[in-house]
């Protein structure tokens, strides 16, 4: 009979380890930390203190704090956490219990590392993103601070497969970008910059059918196209350009340094 | 059918105040300020404009569930789009941030809301940044703030950035997420038009929904009403993706043949493959076959074939794909995302995976798609919200759709993994088993 595979069991039967471990009744719950005894990096306790003000209960700076934290630790550490609770006088339990939830907040420890998250839902992985997770993988090699995983959706479906690198949208991506993205991220220079989302243009040539695509733009006059002041980065290179799809080659940035 | 929300969106610095309001932006805030409220809801009303998060509900009926009077109200822009194969509002974001701020100031004068926030997934760095930059913008030229233009109206703006969980689209998961807690979703009734965030009033709102208001407001709600069909009136930006030669984000109007979207605009599946499914809606909606390419895409047409337009997003799958991986992939995702607080989700969607796998490994029957089905058909409606029901939908679409295909990889699997001995191991012995006396309980 062929072997199936066995669940590991603990304890009175249970899959969970520990389960029953004893509650150690000699601590007392952890309280608000001490300001006086709590050290807390000048930036940090800045940023924490802008974003508390921007709202009308201080908790809802939860997140943003904890990110804040976990940029110059690496990591929701103890210490890292003892320091957002001080300053936003809350016990750490509860940011513990909010760091826990998100997928961006790590409560493993970590050094302070790059992030890359790599899609690996529906349509990313129809088209090889479980591939290019393993090809990332070992790319990195095994680095600890290039940290690789795979993620849900994050509503770049359009250029599948795709990952995010420390927040930066890079795709479609073929196996030999993997190489290139650990490099780029080793020598600090912007990853992959040919296929990054930012400048990409939308498949949609934003005209009413019938309208030709180079007509002017509805009642407003002609844009001002010596402005350059766009995030979006296009150029008028760009739009000249055949419009991209799978088939079609991804514009580039002609101004992108190559070497950092 | 005029372009309203894509109309020439690459042009560049569009995400500039300047070029914007060259373009005649905030033109229709300065309108709606001069309308009273009464007007400005009424024209939102004759827009039958339904909202384009996902669940379809008439954006003007929202406003208007807003209790009356003078008390600290919220809006809340709902940008956590998480849905998979979902990214439309990324796209409008990135590139016309000022449209979604301009609708955001129409919507909250509409209800008398004087916080607005703008709750955006964590993983939108670069769009985070970029509206961040516009609402600053938009601060300084008096559109946000005290006073807005000059009308005695104060709204201000704050956006807010999530951490990476798909419960945060859900509405009440997002409150409780912005209030900087664990986004579990609450109990409604209350709703969150009577008792939403800091257990105020508070209006949520998809950004497309939002960002078409300015043209709302320019166009007036009955001229906005003549595009599209009955009862689903306007454009919308659909996003596609998957089996297609040209992924991306469209603005269609909404009643148009699936085929021509899938076909005409994403120019089908490659190598002249066939469609063999596709979501119609995002990952949640129950999924269509090849044969349904004609119904028109709109929000009644879609009901009717027993699926839904949620939040635009098309997944096309070609012939050369299993079902299986799919199903596998849908259901992985909501088991990870299931927040774990009512049990018929955290439960159905952890013992779906592992019924999927068990096709993998080769020790499923057919009698588990049964069990599957029935786990699904148990999910939907008994939960806080409806992750849970966003995966019993497609799921047990595909168990019904594709049973022969998914019988075939039951047995296949379990001839490969357990060879001759495949009928003694477990198929027929379970079923042997059962074909006896059912123990009574």
């Amino acid at each position: 009979m062929a072997a199936r595979p066995t669940v590991p069991r603990f304890a009175h039967g249970s899959r969970v380890p520990g389960w029953d471990d004893a509650v150690d009744l000699t601590k007392d719950p952890a309280t608000i930390p001490d300001p006086a005894t709590t050290p807390v990096p000048e930036a940090l306790r800045a940023s924490i203190e802008a974003s508390m003000a921007k709202y009308p209960d201080r908790r809802s700076a939860a997140i943003p704090a904890l990110h804040a934290a976990q940029a110059i630790h690496g990591w929701c550490s103890p210490e890292a956490i003892d320091q957002v609770a001080c300053v936003m006088q809350l016990t750490p339990a509860y940011l513990e219990s909010v760091a826990s939830f998100y997928d961006m907040l790590e409560t493993h420890p970590r050094p302070v590392h790059d992030d890359v998250y790599v899609c690996t839902n529906i349509s990313c992985s129809l088209l090889g993103g479980d591939e290019m997770l393993d090809a990332l993988i070992g790319a990195a090699g095994g680095d600890e601070t290039i940290h690789v995983s795979s993620f849900e959706c994050l509503g770049a479906c359009d250029i599948a497969p795709m990952a995010s690198v420390n927040g930066e949208y890079v795709g479609p991506l073929i196996e030999e970008d993997a190489a290139t993205i650990v490099e780029d991220l080793r020598a600090g220079r912007p990853v992959l910059a040919a296929k990054q989302l930012r400048n990409r243009r939308c498949v949609d040539d934003g005209t009413a059918p019938g309208q030709a695509p180079d007509a002017p733009p509805r009642q407003f006059g002609e844009p001002d196209h010596s402005l350059r002041a766009d995030a979006v980065g296009l150029t008028d290179a760009d739009r000249a350009e055949d419009r991209p799809g799978p088939s079609a080659p991804i514009e580039t940035t002609p101004e992108t340094p190559a070497e950092g | 059918m005029p372009k309203l929300l894509f109309d020439n969106i690459d042009e560049p610095g569009l995400n500039t105040l300047e070029v914007y309001q060259r373009r005649g932006g905030y033109e229709s805030l300065g309108h709606a300020l001069s309308l009273s409220r009464e007007d400005l809801l009424a024209t939102i009303m004759d827009s039958n404009i339904r909202g384009r998060g996902g669940a379809g509900f008439p954006a003007g009926r929202k406003i208007s569930f807003l209790p009356k009077g003078e008390m600290q109200k919220y809006l809340v822009c709902n940008a956590d789009e998480s849905e998979p194969g979902t990214f439309k509002d990324r796209e409008l974001m990135q590139k016309s941030p000022h449209m979604l701020i301009e609708g955001i100031m129409i919507a909250a004068y509409a209800g008398n809301i004087s916080t607005t926030f703008i709750y955006i997934r964590g993983e939108y760095e670069l769009q985070a940044d970029i509206l961040e930059a516009a609402i600053a913008e938009a601060q300084r030229a008096g559109f946000v703030g005290e006073n807005v233009l000059g009308s005695g109206h104060s709204i201000s703006l704050v956006l807010h950035r999530g951490a990476g969980a798909y419960i945060c689209g859900e509405e009440t998961g997002l409150l409780d997420s912005l209030e900087g807690k664990r986004g579990n979703p609450r109990l409604k009734p209350p709703f969150p038009a009577i008792e939403g965030l800091y257990a105020g009033p508070t209006l949520i709102n998809n950004v497309e929904t939002l960002a078409t208001l300015p043209a709302i407001v320019r166009m007036s709600g009955a001229e906005y009403a003549k595009i599209g069909v009955e009862n689903s009136t306007g454009t919308k930006l659909i996003s596609i993706s998957g089996d297609v030669v040209r992924p991306g984000n469209y603005e269609i109007e909404l009643g148009t043949p699936s085929r021509e979207i899938i076909y005409g605009l994403a120019g089908g599946p490659p190598s002249g493959r066939k469609v063999k499914f596709w979501f119609p809606g995002g990952s949640s909606s129950p999924v269509l076959t090849g044969d349904d390419l004609d119904i028109p895409y709109d929000f009644d047409s879609m009901a009717k074939a027993g699926t839904m337009l949620g939040s635009g997003a098309i997944i096309v799958a070609d012939e050369s794909r299993r079902v299986l991986d799919t199903a596998l992939k849908v259901a992985k995702f909501y088991a990870h995302e299931s927040c774990g607080k009512c049990v018929p989700c955290r439960e159905g969607t952890n013992w779906t995976e592992k019924m999927l796998r068990r096709i993998y490994t080769g020790e499923a029957t057919p009698m588990d798609l049964d069990i599957m089905a029935s786990v699904q058909e148990q999910i939907i409606g008994n939960c806080l919200c409806v992750l849970g029901d966003a995966m019993a939908m497609p799921i047990g679409s595909m168990v019904q759709k594709f049973r022969a295909e998914l019988e075939a990889e039951i047995e296949e699997a379990r001839r490969r993994n357990f060879g001759n001995e495949a009928d003694e191991v477990i198929g027929l012995g379970v079923a042997d088993e059962l074909a006896g006396p059912l123990p009574v309980h």
